[in-house]
């Protein structure tokens, strides 16, 4: 046996740390600055615009090019071919062509020596400008009918003003709803190197290679084929370096093809946070009509989605808001506007859960708003209004659970279709609701808090409860694709690519899972590598929570692909069926012959037999219409639901998370620990974003929060005292790779029972209901609870 | 100047290295030990954590924050150099490993120094040990995991034999940078140049290179000026010097006055705490520092030298206005002393997260009861004016008071005479007021017993 046999078992569905535990512990692990670079590489920094709308009159450049280091400084006339680094349309130079859309905007780029040089001279720009008034909250944008497309989406289903029109009881508010820093830790960068014939290969820190690889090219005037774009891992994303690496690759190209030089590039933290766009905020208005159990009859909600000065990726996101504006809840009659408005701030851009969280937001403070006009438990409110569960065990629930709902089950069925006509066939919400409730002890936690409540002036406790049901594919459809390319060596050691980017979820290791398990052979056979667009074309973004979905398929259609060369090559020899020969514990099982994986390998070697494959998949059932809004932008939803407790002080408003309880479907698991990993992480991510995580912008458009030391991401002693994750015990009913389900995004809305809790709490010092904000910082809260216990 | 030091157990020294480079930006760029990251080159993120011992013992520390001059005489070690000579991993590393603690890897190095510190010190309160650290990946529940995995295994022999250098004091040089080994040396050198910048803890004035982008022209770096670090505690008295650092602070006052101590650990994190001095803390003025308001409600006198001419002041007269302070060229801060007392100061910070958070408000509060009624009343501000401040007025109408409920409630009306403050990205100016005066009724209530604090309710 060779020195890499070892038996295994199938290692999916095993809790394996991550493929770079170890190196992350050493510090071993490399990130894009750290690669070592060939000497004489070059460093490069933005001058940065310092008002929020006009036209540059007047640019003096000259003591940035006097400036210590400085090899280059290039403005928008010395781009050789496009200024571009939208991923849409079009819109978003890379450097400014004379008007200024915003504070953070780049006007010149300098390239020097290192990285402070560069710094320095980018801040010694002389500017004078034209200033107009900038468009900065959505009311100045809605004023001045600055928007993206021509006029508002509309989704509806029924008719929801009538069915609110003819409601026993109906509520109606409006919310604030921020947005948010995706503070990944480390930063954008890049990292260009010139190669011979106009050929550039780039490693950026990024979640879309083939987008940076596209930009690239067509800035420095070459097709696709002259640029290769690579990344090993990123130190977090998140949804923020889907789009926003653009700037620094090209930039680093552009440079390097300009100096002949490496050239590398990568934000300062304050720099990162004025130039990047963000999360979308949010205004939505709602009004709901429902009776007197809390079943709702119709509801209608306007979103105001603040995208910034640029399309970037805001209509998806937009889009993906209205299409989770339901979540869990089967409403008869619902119509949603969304006004997509243009103002001058940094351009929005994708952040996990892609609008969907902001969606849901809108919908649960309906219901609890609702609960608290009954006097109901908002617990049994919610799932009154679920959609129906499926006919049948199927596969999605572990063991059949007793009805959960007030009612029970419904004497009559509902009409179970999304407001965008997708029927709602895996619905996984009232064994996981039952389930919950029965863990965390809900009643009985809900009595005690009150009666704790009643014995305290200054501090109250509230409990909050929220499900999630998100829909999984890319809603442009076509992004729902994926290749792979895997490799067996002739000592059975196997290489593996694929189109999908680590930054930090575990991906690669999901993916390598898959890969020995189609193999039979052991983890330690199967070499992770770089996502590189030499190996693996025309990739989508490693986004909408899809990366194991599609790459795990993909790379399951290559491994299986080599597999059965392999074993129609073996059966011939054995006289047996292909189908006879078994992979399995490192070994390779033909006939009475049994030999390790190693020994197949080189054996299919000498047999001439091609062991490299590249894999394929597409996502099946997903077709719809985004401007109607009707169809089946989904394969499939996942599904979690959260229970968090608070405490609130009313003096100053501080507040805690005592604990919190979440259950959440992953279906069938390929890595339980990594995904339990997800669910934790993205719990306190969405609670950070409702809570402590609040951008503020200035009435000229500066943004005020640009460094951890005013931005606030939860800590260590923010996360719950107790803190109880379970993943469902169910696999995914639809075909999806070993009917595992995505778990990237769902779990960052589970954050929204704190809000929840909050709002329970606050709502324990009177009457009238808190209509929280958010974030619900202590000053929110402080005000909230003035409003509710003073009536002020 | 030269700089001896170790790093990851080998001696290092340096000619000539620029005396405001960052200990951070010298290990990925010089010496290509890129496992120490850069999250967010400002002392928030924890990602560029260390571990430095000297003879006091091991701190995790900032390297974003640290001058490379500061480290002369003392034993570093970084990420690359925790595992042992064979590579065997440190118990906290494969902890980490085991309980899933890194997702994208980016802030591990710093939570594995920070971790690797706390182990070596025997420091259980992980909470507090990794404030100063961020995740936005794994929600920080397996990292405490892998912490609470940890304690009590051994520290490994190549951990625990981290010893310094040498005995540090160089030869003090007469030009820039200087590095003065006493209170007295220092005052000589800075009465000559009294433009020259002072180096604590360097938790500010590194901000004013890597951020500001500035050069500093003279520096004067206090770290040999271990007079400066004393602590005496004496029947009626307390004195700090004005190096010792805000976690050598927090061990001192936490037993006399409990609450002072909780707003310290609150105070930024153990990293930048085991940089920050009490006296930088004071002199640069800003009326957001948390110690002033705490002092000033203690009734604490600051002590200042310029050359060998010393003086005393009220702690409240240093502050005259927003950026200036009663300090003359050449002059610096020596040290703070306070009286003993007992215990009535409760220290209420205000901030959007309660760790590693600048206050929005900090109010302090000392107020005597003899017999019912208010016999002093001490009671000063942060975050509610251009410095720090005392509530006068506030405090003249608790003066002779009944100590009630309608007292409170009059004493209350008092804070608009005291405080206009500002709306900024913090807290608005409403907030600000309005809550400030809140604190009042929260100090009545607490000194009542009643339940006031949202970090002491535990299910």
């Amino acid at each position: 046996m060779s020195v890499l046999s070892q038996t295994n078992h199938g290692p999916v569905a095993k809790p394996l740390p991550h493929d770079s535990a170890k190196l992350h512990v050493t510090g071993a692990a490399r990130y894009v600055d750290d690669i070592p670079v060939p000497a004489g590489c070059l460093h490069l920094a933005f001058g940065l615009s310092t008002i929020a709308k006009g036209r540059i009159t007047w640019m003096d450049l000259d003591a940035v090019r006097a400036s210590p280091g400085v090899v280059l400084v290039m403005t928008a006339r010395d781009l050789p071919f496009t200024n571009d680094v939208s991923p849409s349309i079009h819109d978003e130079p890379m450097l400014s062509n004379g008007s200024v859309h915003y504070v953070g905007q780049p006007l010149f780029l300098v390239v020097a020596t290192s990285h402070r040089a560069a710094r320095v001279a980018a801040h010694r720009g002389q500017f004078d400008y034209a200033e107009d008034d900038p468009i900065l909250t959505v009311d100045q944008a809605l004023a001045a009918d600055s928007r993206f497309e021509d006029g508002p989406r509309v989704y509806q289903k029924g008719d929801a003003g009538a069915a609110i029109a003819a409601a026993a009881h109906t509520v109606d508010g409006v919310m604030e709803l921020g947005g948010q820093e995706h503070f990944y830790l480390e930063g954008q960068a890049a990292l260009a190197l010139p190669q011979e014939d106009g050929d550039m290969l780039v490693t950026s820190s990024t979640q879309h290679p083939t987008e940076i690889q596209h930009k690239v090219a067509e800035a420095i005037g070459v097709p696709m084929h002259g640029v290769r774009v690579e990344i090993r891992r990123m130190g977090g994303g998140f949804g923020g370096k889907e789009s926003q690496g653009n700037a620094l690759a090209v930039s680093c190209a552009v440079a390097a093809r300009a100096t002949g030089k490496p050239c590398k590039m990568r934000y300062d933290r304050d720099d990162d946070m004025v130039i990047t766009g963000k999360r979308h905020d949010f205004r939505i208005l709602y009004r709901a009509g429902f009776d007197d159990d809390g079943l709702l009859t119709g509801v209608e909600f306007i979103h105001l989605v603040r995208c910034g000065w640029a399309q970037d990726l805001s209509l998806p996101v937009a889009d993906r808001a209205m299409l989770h504006a339901d979540n869990a809840y089967a409403i008869p009659a619902i119509r949603i506007e969304s006004h997509r408005l243009k103002t001058n701030t940094q351009s929005a851009t994708a952040y996990r859960g892609f609008g969907g969280p902001q969606g849901m937001v809108g919908i649960e403070r309906v219901m609890d708003h609702i609960a608290h006009d009954l006097g109901l438990d908002p617990v049994s409110v919610r799932q009154l209004n679920y959609y129906d569960a499926p006919e049948g065990a199927g596969l999605g629930g572990a063991a059949p659970r007793p009805a959960a709902s007030p009612r029970g089950i419904l004497d009559k069925k509902k009409d179970n279709t999304t407001p965008y006509g997708m029927p709602v066939s895996d619905f996984e919400l009232h064994g996981m609701t039952a389930q919950l409730l029965e863990s965390s002890d809900y009643v009985a936690r809900r009595t005690v808090i009150a009666a704790w409540n009643a014995g305290q002036d200054q501090l109250k406790r509230g409990i909050g409860f929220s499900p999630v049901k998100f829909g999984i594919s890319f809603t442009l459809t076509h992004l729902n694709q994926a290749g792979a390319l895997v490799h067996v060596y002739q000592d059975g050691s196997v290489h593996l690519n694929h189109g999908g980017t680590e930054m930090g979820q575990g991906l690669f290791q999901k993916v390598a899972q898959v890969a020995a398990s189609r193999f039979g052979i052991g983890m330690h056979l199967v070499k992770i590598t770089a996502t590189d667009t030499a190996k693996v074309p025309n990739t989508s973004a490693t986004a909408a929570s899809s990366g194991s979905d599609l790459n795990g398929m993909a790379v399951q259609a290559a491994c299986d692909t080599i597999r059965e060369r392999m074993a129609a090559y073996l059966a011939e020899r054995h006289q047996i069926t292909p189908a006879q020969v078994r992979f399995e514990d490192g070994m390779v099982i033909a006939g009475g012959d049994e030999m390790t994986f190693e020994e197949a390998a080189m054996l299919c070697y000498q047999g001439r037999i091609s062991l490299s494959a590249t894999g394929f998949y597409k996502t099946p059932k997903v077709e719809w219409d985004r401007i109607k809004g009707q169809g089946r932008p989904f394969f499939y939803f996942a599904y979690g639901a959260a229970i968090t407790e608070v405490v609130v002080d009313r003096l100053s408003g501080e507040n805690r998370i005592l604990r919190c309880d979440i259950l959440h479907d992953a279906g069938a698991s390929l890595n339980p620990d990594l995904d339990i990993g997800q669910v934790e992480g993205g719990y306190v991510q969405g609670a950070g974003w409702l809570t402590t995580e609040e951008l503020v912008w200035d009435g000229k458009g500066h943004l005020k929060t640009h460094a951890p030391s005013t931005y606030k991401i939860p800590t260590c002693s923010d996360r719950p005292d107790v803190f109880n994750v379970d993943l469902w015990d169910g696999q995914n009913r639809e075909e999806t790779v070993y009917r595992s389900k995505a778990v990237g995004e769902p779990p960052f809305m589970l954050g929204i029972s704190a809000y929840l809790a909050l709002s329970h709490a606050v709502s324990a010092y009177g009457e009238t209901y808190p209509a929280l904000d958010a974030p619900a910082t202590a000053e929110q809260l402080w005000s909230a609870i003035r409003r509710v216990r003073d009536g002020v | 100047m030269e700089i001896t030091f170790h790093l990851n157990g080998e001696e290092v020294t340096l000619l000539g290295a620029s005396p405001t480079a960052t200990l951070l930006d010298w290990l990925r760029e010089d010496r290509l030990l890129t496992g120490t990251k850069e999250g967010c080159n400002e002392g928030d993120c924890g990602a560029c954590s260390v571990m430095v011992t000297d003879r006091r013992g091991s701190k995790a520390l900032n390297a974003c924050l640290l001058f490379m001059p500061q480290l002369n005489g003392k034993s570093i070690r970084t990420v690359e150099g925790v595992s042992g000579p064979d590579g065997e991993l440190h118990p906290v590393q494969q902890a980490m490993i085991t309980h899933h603690g890194s997702q994208c890897g980016f802030c591990t190095p710093g939570f594995v120094m920070s971790m690797v510190t706390a182990h070596k010190n025997g420091a259980t309160d992980h909470d507090v040990q990794l404030a100063g650290n961020l995740c936005r990946c794994t929600g920080y529940a397996p990292i405490i995991r892998a912490a609470e995995a940890v304690v009590g295994l051994p520290v490994p022999v190549w951990i625990a034999d981290d010893t310094v250098v040498r005995e540090p004091a160089p030869a003090a040089q007469n030009h820039t940078p200087y590095a003065p080994r006493s209170s007295d040396e220092l005052a000589a050198i800075y009465q000559q140049n009294p433009e020259a910048i002072l180096v604590a803890g360097a938790t500010d004035v590194a901000l004013w290179v890597t951020k500001g982008l500035r050069d500093l022209d003279q520096v004067i770096f206090l770290e040999g000026c271990s007079d400066l670090k004393q602590i005496e505690i004496t029947g009626d008295k307390v004195r700090l010097g004005a190096m010792v650092d805000m976690n050598a602070m927090r061990d001192a006052i936490a037993p006399l006055h409990p609450s002072y101590g909780e707003m310290i650990r609150r105070y930024a994190s153990v990293q930048v705490r085991g940089a920050a001095t009490l006296g930088g803390n004071i002199a640069n003025g800003s009326p957001i520092g948390d110690n002033p308001p705490a002092l000033i409600a203690l009734g604490a006198t600051l002590h200042l030298r310029k050359g060998t001419i010393r003086r005393s002041l009220p702690l409240e007269d240093f502050f005259v206005d927003y950026g200036k302070q009663d300090r003359a060229p050449g002059e610096f801060v020596e040290a703070v002393s306070f009286a003993r007392q007992p215990d009535a100061l409760r220290c209420y910070k205000l901030s959007k997260r309660f760790d590693q958070d600048i206050s929005a408000v900090l109010g302090a509060f000392n107020v005597t009861i003899i017999d019912g009624f208010v016999t002093e009343a001490r009671i000063a501000f942060g975050g509610m004016a251009a410095t720090p401040k005392r509530a006068s007025h506030v405090e003249a109408a608790l003066l002779g008071q009944p100590w009630t409920k309608q007292t409170i409630k009059t004493a209350q009306a008092a804070f608009d005479q005291d405080f206009t403050p500002m709306s900024d990205m913090r807290a608005s100016a409403h907030y600000r007021l309005e809550s400030a005066r809140n604190l009042l009724e929260r100090y009545y209530a607490e000194l009542n017993g009643e339940a006031t604090s949202v970090l002491e309710v535990s299910l």
